[in-house]
């Protein structure tokens, strides 16, 4: 049994190819059916063919068919390749973004719509328990990767819980909006949204009930003074958010006692920090990855030897079983006990003979000799030969 | 028994203080392993302090060694309630080494041992010594926090592009547990300070230089609570706690040679 990878990403392909085989849930599923035990990964950043076939050259002719209209810019990827390039997927490692953590939902939701077989199933099941882990182990995922996030994360370094905190937004940028976004999620509440309309006193008015203020307007100066910000607060503590070029808030406001100012350069250095502190968890990430994928390939290559182990130990047990039945006169004379205490004694020593065998057929298998190993062990047993 | 007890607690709570060092460094295991050490080592101490307890008739800690040997008990007990999270790791950094530096200057003044029984009595010692050493070991965690506070907020101000990478708590968190801490500790040294008064008025004895700078350390306490009440936070806030602190060390370690006998 083989696992067949085809697809694309942002690594092969610009946004202007990937959009052509962008598919939503429906599709997926109905791609996956056509392709039999398949799965179809579908998202902003990747499309994905999973394919578990015996005949790995016709999955692959069939997937290519499905994204033909990207065939110079797909991959191609078989068994534990392809397992180990799903497990980093679902870990976040081959995200533009190292460790964004919606790519582990997506996973699971198009394994959900797929239509999976036993191999592609535990491959599946098995990659989001890797990247559930490489969450879990690693600080991968904790910090934010945008400007909009990197604000919102900044405000709770001050505020804590953000439930109870109110923003002031000034201007309504696409920038802020996510900003704003970001804090709404996080349980801030969107108190005003000041724009050209808005007049001076109201803008001081809400000043003095903001805890944090986001600021991108397209304004040529200051929007807000330190003067302003010191009248309006009365003390209170205040982060303000400068999204603008040019700026919209005086820098001075910075030296205030109580007042934090971030513009675009500062949340710009704290997210290429962020990001470095990823990479640098990422090379944790992929060591747990790596030991995953040996993992899932240990189990998979075990397939190959488990139905010759499988014949191997009904041998036994159907030649212990004639055994016993040839000597049913002599075992008519035991009681019970004694009957069931030969029972136990014959079927220890069938497993303590076979005990070896199948470990080292196991080890055979992860180490790719598995297949050799079974047919010589059908061979020198005669397995399988009655039913040729 | 009491001397085999304390190693093993004085080992972990050193272990405690490496280990969060390491975990500023890198958070991660080095942090579960302090945790960890400041757990076991409170286990520890308790059983020790329960050893002390048990080898005398009287209160154990009437020394000023002892009463030290309480104190890092207390100060890691009032720790542990909350500061094993995370985000308070970094909070360990200050309190650990504090704690494992008493822990053995208790040990030098001889407060880990049998210890040595007062001519007070029980009932007094327990309510007095109790609760002013509860108190200072409040005002220890609240100092610790008011540390933390002004640290993150210099990492704020400063726009520091590491800020969260290694996460701290906020600054609203560490205000207002600073505040808090302290509004339980206040009338502890209150209660405390009034037994010990009543009993020095009782007795004729005369106030010696411990009771003039604990008395001092009460009014700035206080002060404390009054500034916060009328709208002081954030940095002001921080340095009067870490005034209140210095008071507290004062007390604690410079003046006891008079007060105890």
């Amino acid at each position: 049994m083989h696992l067949i990878l085809v697809g694309t990403s942002h690594h092969h392909a610009p946004v202007e190819l990937r959009e052509r085989v962008a598919f939503g849930r429906e599709e997926a599923h109905a791609i996956a059916e056509r392709l039999g035990a398949a799965v179809c990964l579908s998202t902003c950043n990747r499309t994905e063919l999973y394919v578990e076939t015996d005949n790995a050259d016709e999955a692959e002719r069939l997937a290519v068919g499905v994204l033909s209209e990207l065939e110079p810019a797909l991959y191609r990827l078989r068994d534990h390749a392809a397992a180990l390039h799903l497990f980093r997927v679902a870990a976040g490692l081959d995200s533009l973004v190292p460790g964004e953590g919606e790519i582990l939902g997506q996973v699971r939701a198009a394994h959900e719509a797929g239509t999976p077989g036993p191999l592609l199933d535990r491959a599946f099941r098995h990659a989001l328990h890797a990247g559930r882990k490489v969450r879990a182990q690693t600080a991968i995922g904790e910090s934010p990767s945008s400007v909009s996030a990197a604000a919102a994360a900044l405000a709770e370094q001050v505020f804590g819980e953000l439930g109870g905190c109110d923003v002031l937004l000034v201007g309504a940028g696409k920038v802020s909006a996510q900003a704003a976004r970001n804090l709404r999620t996080r349980g801030a509440s969107i108190a005003f949204v000041a724009n050209r309309k808005t007049d001076r006193a109201q803008l001081e008015d809400e000043l003095a009930r903001a805890d944090v203020v986001v600021s991108s307007t397209s304004s040529p100066g200051y929007v807000l003074d330190a003067e302003t910000v010191e009248r309006a607060r009365h003390g209170r503590q205040l982060l303000l958010i400068d999204l603008a070029v040019p700026r919209d808030l005086d820098p001075a406001i910075h030296e205030l006692d109580g007042c934090y100012l971030y513009d675009i350069d500062d949340l710009q250095a704290i997210v290429a920090e962020t990001l470095a502190g990823r990479r640098g968890e990422a090379e944790r990430a992929e060591a747990i990855v790596a030991a995953e994928a040996e993992k899932f390939h240990e189990w998979q290559a075990s397939l190959d030897v488990v139905p010759a182990i499988a014949s191997l130990r009904a041998r036994a047990e159907e030649i212990r079983e004639q055994e016993l039945a040839k000597a049913e006169g002599m075992l008519a004379r035991l009681d019970d006990g004694q009957r069931r205490a030969v029972e136990s004694i014959t079927a220890q020593i069938v497993n303590k003979l076979l005990h070896l065998p199948t470990v080292r057929l196991k080890q055979a298998a992860a180490a790719a000799d598995g297949v050799v190993y079974a047919e010589a062990v059908r061979h020198l047993f005669g397995l399988g030969e009655d039913e040729r | 028994m009491a001397e085999l007890l304390f190693w093993p607690a004085l080992l972990l709570y050193g272990e405690a203080a490496v280990g969060y060092l390491g975990d500023a460094r890198r958070p991660g295991a080095a942090g579960r392993l302090a945790t960890w050490g400041v757990r076991l080592g409170w286990l520890v101490q308790t059983a020790l302090l329960g050893v002390q307890a048990s080898r005398e008739d009287g209160f154990p800690w009437g020394t000023w060694a002892s009463s030290l040997n309480l104190f890092v008990w207390f100060v890691v007990g009032a720790y542990l309630i909350w500061g094993c999270r995370r985000p308070y790791r970094l909070l360990g950094l200050v309190v650990m080494p504090i704690a494992a530096l008493l822990l053995a200057v208790a040990r030098v003044g001889g407060g880990t041992g049998g210890g040595a029984r007062s001519h007070y009595s029980n009932l007094f010692l327990v309510v007095h010594v109790g609760l002013v050493l509860a108190a200072f070991a409040g005002f220890t965690l609240a100092a610790a926090l008011s540390a933390l506070y002004l640290w993150q907020e210099r990492r704020i101000k400063r726009r520091a592009a590491t800020i969260l990478r290694r996460p701290a708590p906020s600054l609203a968190v560490l205000d207002r547990l600073a505040v808090r801490t302290v509004l339980v500790s206040v009338p502890a040294l209150t209660l405390g300070l009034a037994v010990g008064l009543a009993r020095l008025v009782s007795r004729g004895d005369r106030v010696d230089a411990l009771v003039v700078a604990t008395a001092v350390t009460w009014v700035v306490w206080t002060a404390y609570l009054a500034v916060r009440a009328v709208g002081w936070s954030g940095r002001r806030a921080a340095y009067l706690a870490l005034a209140g602190f210095a008071l507290v060390i004062v007390v604690r370690l410079a003046l006891p040679a008079t007060h105890f006998g």
